[in-house]
C-alpha cells in the first residue's frame, strides 16, 4: 500500500490542496509520503519539505503518526487473517500473505488477489499486490509490475527485467551497482555470484537468490500459527446470539473431531470473530489440560464471552468465525479411569479451568516455593493453569512441636511502625504503633536475622521478631538494618500477621 | 345420683380409632422432626476438630456441606484453620477480594505450611469485589471434589444478604462441600449459616515457654442445630488439630451480653 498514511487521512476527510505527510531527520522535515495528486505536480517521497513548498502552493502538510499507521497496518493484517492463518507485516505499509494451500478456497490465485485488492481499495487505500513463488518476488512485481502472478519457477524470467531499485536495497548498494554499469535485475544476476559476494556482500547474494526463486526465505507470522482450526464462513454476515452460538458449537465439534484423529488436545483456544466490516475479535481461553470435548469447549467459551467488560459486539454481523487450537498438544488416550482420586483431580482442573476463563487466569493461583529465604520472595503465585510448576515439594523448616515460625499472612509491603525503644539494645520494641494502634508487646522471640542476598547488593539486613501483644495478637516485625550500624534510631516494619 | 350411662361399643372401630389416632401422631412427630431440621444441610459424617468441648456441642464436630461465619476482631487465621480441618488433605479453594490482601496481608504459603496445611492444595481466587468473590464461590461449591472453600469478605457489602448466604448453603449442601465466611470488620446479620463464631485470638499461657501456638477465643454464637458455648481453643500444628490449651482457662464471658443469649435471625 504505497500511500497508506495519505490514504490514511484522506478516507476521513477531504483536503482541498494536495495533501503531504512530512517527516523530521536529521533536524530536517521531508516529504515522508504523498497523495496521488502531490506525485502528479512532481513531488516525491524523500523530497525536502522546504523544496516541495517552493513547489507546489498551496501545499496540505501533516506530520507522521507512525503509530497510528502501524496500527491501520495491524488491523488490515488482521482482516487479512480471513485468508491465510499466516500473514506477515512487511515495514511500514505491506503485507506478506503466505497462501500456500489456501487459493482454492477462493477461487484460485487470480481471483484472490483480486478480491483482496479490490476488497482493500473498496476501503479507500491504494493498493498494488502480486503472487510470487517467494516473498521478495513478489514484493518486488507489487512495487514494480503490480497485478502479476508468476507461477513457481518463473520468478528468475519475470524480474530480469526489472530495474535494480526493485532489489529494495540500500543505497551504496545501489550505487555500486549503477557504477558497475548494471541496470536490471536481470544484468545483475548473469554475474557470477562469487564476485556479488566479494564485493556487495553475501546477504545481498542472498537477497537476490531469494528474489530469483533461488531460494526460499520463511516469513515471520504476526501471531503464532495455530496448530489446527475450523472455520465457518457466511454468505449473509450473522448476527444474532443463537446463530453465533450454534456456529461455535459445530466449530468446536469439527475441531474436536480433528483433535481426537490426531490424538491430541488443545491447550489454548482462540475464536475469532470476523466482522462484515474489517473488524476482528478475538476471544482466547487457555485450558489446564489438553481438550477435545466441544461441549467442555464451548462452555468455556460462553463464560468468557459473559464475562467480556464490553460484550461482543457483532456490528453489521461476522461474515466469517474461526477456531483455533493455538496450541494442540498430545494426550493419551482417555481411558475411562478407576482411580477416584484421579477423577476428582481433572474435575478440579476443570474447575480451575472454568474460573481462570471467567475472572482471568492471573486471579485463579496456585503456590511455587522459591528457594530464598527473604520472606516475600519464598513463594510466589502463579496462574494455577500453569503445569509447568507441578511438583515442587515445601520443605517444612520448623521443628516438630515448635510453634509455627513464619505469618500465615504476609503485608504486601512491610509497613512502617512507630516504635517504642527497645528493651535492650539490639532487642524488640517495648510497644508500637500499627495503623493508629498502639499495640504493647507481653512476648517477643528473636531476633533471627534474614541478611539480603549477596548477589542483589540491595537491601539491609532484616532482624525479625515474633511479638505478641497484650491482647494475643501475634506479629511479625523486623528491623531494618543492623544495630550497631545504623545508630540508635533504626527503623522498624511490621511484616505479617500470625494466625 | 347420676346415672352412668353405658354405652355399648363395638371393639373393632375402637382399635381403628385408636389406630388413626397413633398413625396421625407419628405423622405429626415426622412433620415436627422434618420442620425442626427444615433448612439444614443433610447428615454427613462430622469431621472432630479435636477440641471435646467443642466437638460435643456441635454434634461430633464441623458438618460438611454446611456454611459456616466466622466473624473475627483479630485472629482470622481460625476459620482458615477450620477450613484446613474440613478440606482434609482435599484441594482448598481461598476466595478473596483485591482488597482483603491490601488489608490483612496476602496469604503466605509458608505460613500455611508451618501450620499443617499443604500450599500445593490451596489454590487462590483474587477478585475484584464481593460479588464477583461470591460468583466464583457458587462456581465452586458445584464441583463436589473440592475439599473447603474459604470466602474471605470484608465490611458488610450489600450483595452478602441473607438470600446470598442461602444460596451458598444450599450449594454447600448440594455438593458436600464445606464453605467458611471470614468476615472482617462486620455486624452479625441474618443468615443461613449453620454456625456463627465469634473469635479473637487470645494470649498465650504464661508458663508456656514456647508459646506462639495460636490459640483463639472463639465463641459459637449461633448454631441451628444444637447448643452454643464459648471455647478457648489452641491449635497444634503437628496433628492439624484444635485442642484444649495446657491450663484449660475458660474464657470470660463478653461483657456486653451474657455468654448463652441467643442471637434470633
Amino acid at each position: 500500500m504505497p500511500r497508506l498514511p495519505t490514504d490514511r487521512l484522506t478516507r476521513k476527510s477531504q483536503f482541498s490542496a494536495p495533501l503531504v505527510i512530512s517527516h523530521k531527520a536529521n533536524n530536517a522535515l521531508y516529504v515522508y509520503a504523498l497523495e496521488a495528486r502531490a506525485q502528479k505536480l512532481g513531488l516525491y517521497k524523500g523530497q525536502p519539505l522546504a523544496n516541495a513548498r517552493a513547489m507546489v502552493q498551496p501545499l496540505e502538510v501533516v506530520t507522521a503518526d507512525e503509530r497510528a499507521d502501524a496500527a491501520l497496518l495491524d488491523a488490515i493484517a488482521d482482516w487479512c487473517d480471513r485468508f491465510t492463518p499466516l500473514v506477515s507485516l512487511d515495514g511500514a505499509c505491506g503485507l506478506f500473505l503466505d497462501i500456500t494451500g489456501a487459493s482454492h478456497l477462493f477461487g484460485g490465485e487470480n481471483a484472490l488477489l483480486a478480491t483482496v485488492i479490490q476488497r482493500i481499495a473498496s476501503h479507500g487505500f491504494a493498493v498494488q499486490g502480486a503472487i510470487a513463488g517467494t516473498s521478495l518476488a513478489a514484493k518486488a512485481l507489487a512495487h514494480f509490475a503490480p497485478g502479476s502472478i508468476v507461477a513457481c519457477g518463473g520468478e528468475a524470467q519475470t524480474i530480469a527485467p526489472l530495474p535494480i531499485a526493485a532489489l529494495d536495497c540500500d543505497d551504496k548498494i545501489l550505487h555500486a551497482l549503477r557504477h558497475a554499469g548494471l541496470k536490471s535485475i536481470g544484468q545483475v544476476a548473469e554475474r557470477l555470484h562469487s564476485e556479488l559476494s566479494e564485493r556487495l556482500g553475501k546477504r545481498f547474494v542472498t537477497r537476490l537468490k531469494v528474489m530469483l526463486g533461488a531460494e526460499e526465505q520463511p516469513l515471520q507470522p504476526r501471531r503464532p500459527l495455530p496448530d489446527l482450526m475450523a472455520e465457518q464462513r457466511f454468505a449473509e454476515p450473522v448476527v444474532t446470539e443463537a446463530v453465533i452460538s450454534a456456529s461455535l458449537l459445530s466449530l468446536a465439534e469439527s475441531l474436536g473431531g480433528i483433535l481426537e484423529r490426531q490424538g491430541s488436545g488443545a491447550r489454548l483456544l482462540e475464536a475469532v470473530f470476523f466482522r462484515a466490516d474489517g473488524k476482528v475479535e478475538r476471544i482466547a481461553v487457555k485450558t489446564g489440560e489438553a481438550l477435545r470435548d466441544p461441549k467442555v469447549m464451548l462452555r468455556l467459551l460462553r463464560q468468557k464471552l459473559d464475562a467480556l467488560a464490553d460484550p461482543l459486539d457483532p456490528g453489521f454481523g461476522f461474515d466469517v468465525i474461526r477456531l483455533e487450537a493455538v496450541l494442540a498438544e498430545e494426550t493419551k488416550p482417555a481411558t475411562v479411569s478407576f482411580d477416584s482420586d484421579e477423577n476428582a483431580r481433572r474435575q478440579v482442573r476443570f474447575l480451575t479451568d472454568r474460573l481462570s476463563a471467567r475472572f482471568g487466569e492471573h486471579r485463579v493461583q496456585r503456590f511455587v516455593p522459591q528457594q530464598t529465604h527473604i520472606p516475600e520472595a519464598a513463594g510466589v503465585a502463579v496462574p494455577a493453569q500453569d503445569s509447568d510448576f507441578t511438583g515442587q515439594e515445601w520443605i517444612l523448616k520448623r521443628r516438630t512441636n515448635d510453634p509455627p515460625r513464619r505469618p500465615l499472612r504476609l503485608l504486601q509491603r512491610p509497613e512502617e511502625i512507630e516504635a517504642g525503644l527497645p528493651v535492650a539494645p539490639d532487642g524488640p520494641p517495648k510497644y508500637f504503633r500499627w495503623r493508629q494502634c498502639r499495640h504493647d508487646v507481653a512476648r517477643a522471640e528473636g531476633p533471627e536475622r534474614i541478611a539480603m542476598e549477596w548477589w542483589r547488593k540491595q537491601g539491609l539486613t532484616r532482624d525479625y521478631f515474633r511479638v505478641e501483644t497484650k491482647d494475643g495478637q501475634r506479629f511479625w516485625l523486623y528491623r531494618d538494618g543492623l544495630y550497631r550500624q545504623d545508630g540508635f534510631a533504626p527503623r522498624w516494619y511490621l511484616q505479617g500477621l500470625f494466625a | 345420683m347420676t346415672h352412668k350411662k353405658r354405652v355399648a361399643i363395638d371393639s373393632e372401630p375402637v382399635w381403628r380409632i385408636i389406630e388413626h389416632i397413633m398413625n396421625k401422631s407419628a405423622q405429626l412427630a415426622e412433620l415436627r422432626h422434618s420442620l425442626a431440621r427444615y433448612g439444614l444441610p443433610p447428615e454427613r459424617k462430622p469431621v472432630a476438630t479435636g477440641h471435646p468441648q467443642a466437638d460435643a456441642v456441635l454434634g461430633g464436630g464441623l458438618r460438611p456441606g454446611s456454611l459456616h461465619e466466622v466473624f473475627v476482631r483479630s485472629g482470622g487465621g481460625f476459620a482458615v484453620l477450620l477450613a484446613l480441618l474440613a478440606a482434609g488433605g482435599k484441594s482448598f479453594f481461598w476466595v478473596r477480594p483485591d482488597y482483603e490482601a491490601m488489608e490483612y496481608g496476602a496469604c503466605s504459603p509458608n505460613g500455611l505450611l508451618e501450620l499443617g496445611g499443604d500450599p500445593q492444595a490451596l489454590i487462590q481466587v483474587r477478585t475484584r469485589n464481593a460479588a464477583d468473590a461470591l460468583a466464583a464461590a457458587h462456581d465452586i461449591l458445584a464441583c463436589p471434589h473440592v475439599g473447603a472453600l474459604l470466602l474471605e469478605i470484608e465490611g458488610m457489602p450489600k450483595c452478602l444478604d441473607l438470600v446470598a448466604s442461602r444460596r451458598l448453603s444450599l450449594a454447600a449442601a448440594e455438593s458436600g462441600v464445606t464453605a467458611f465466611l471470614l468476615r472482617h470488620g462486620a455486624q452479625a446479620q441474618p443468615s443461613a449459616a449453620l454456625t456463627r463464631w465469634q473469635v479473637d485470638s487470645m494470649p498465650s499461657q504464661a508458663k508456656d515457654d514456647d508459646w506462639g501456638n495460636p490459640v483463639f477465643a472463639a465463641q459459637l454464637t449461633r448454631h441451628r442445630a444444637g447448643g452454643l458455648g464459648s471455647f478457648s481453643m489452641k491449635w497444634n500444628p503437628a496433628n492439624a488439630c484444635f485442642e484444649t490449651p495446657d491450663i484449660g482457662a475458660v474464657v470470660a464471658a463478653p461483657a456486653d451480653r451474657p455468654a448463652h443469649q441467643k442471637i434470633a435471625i
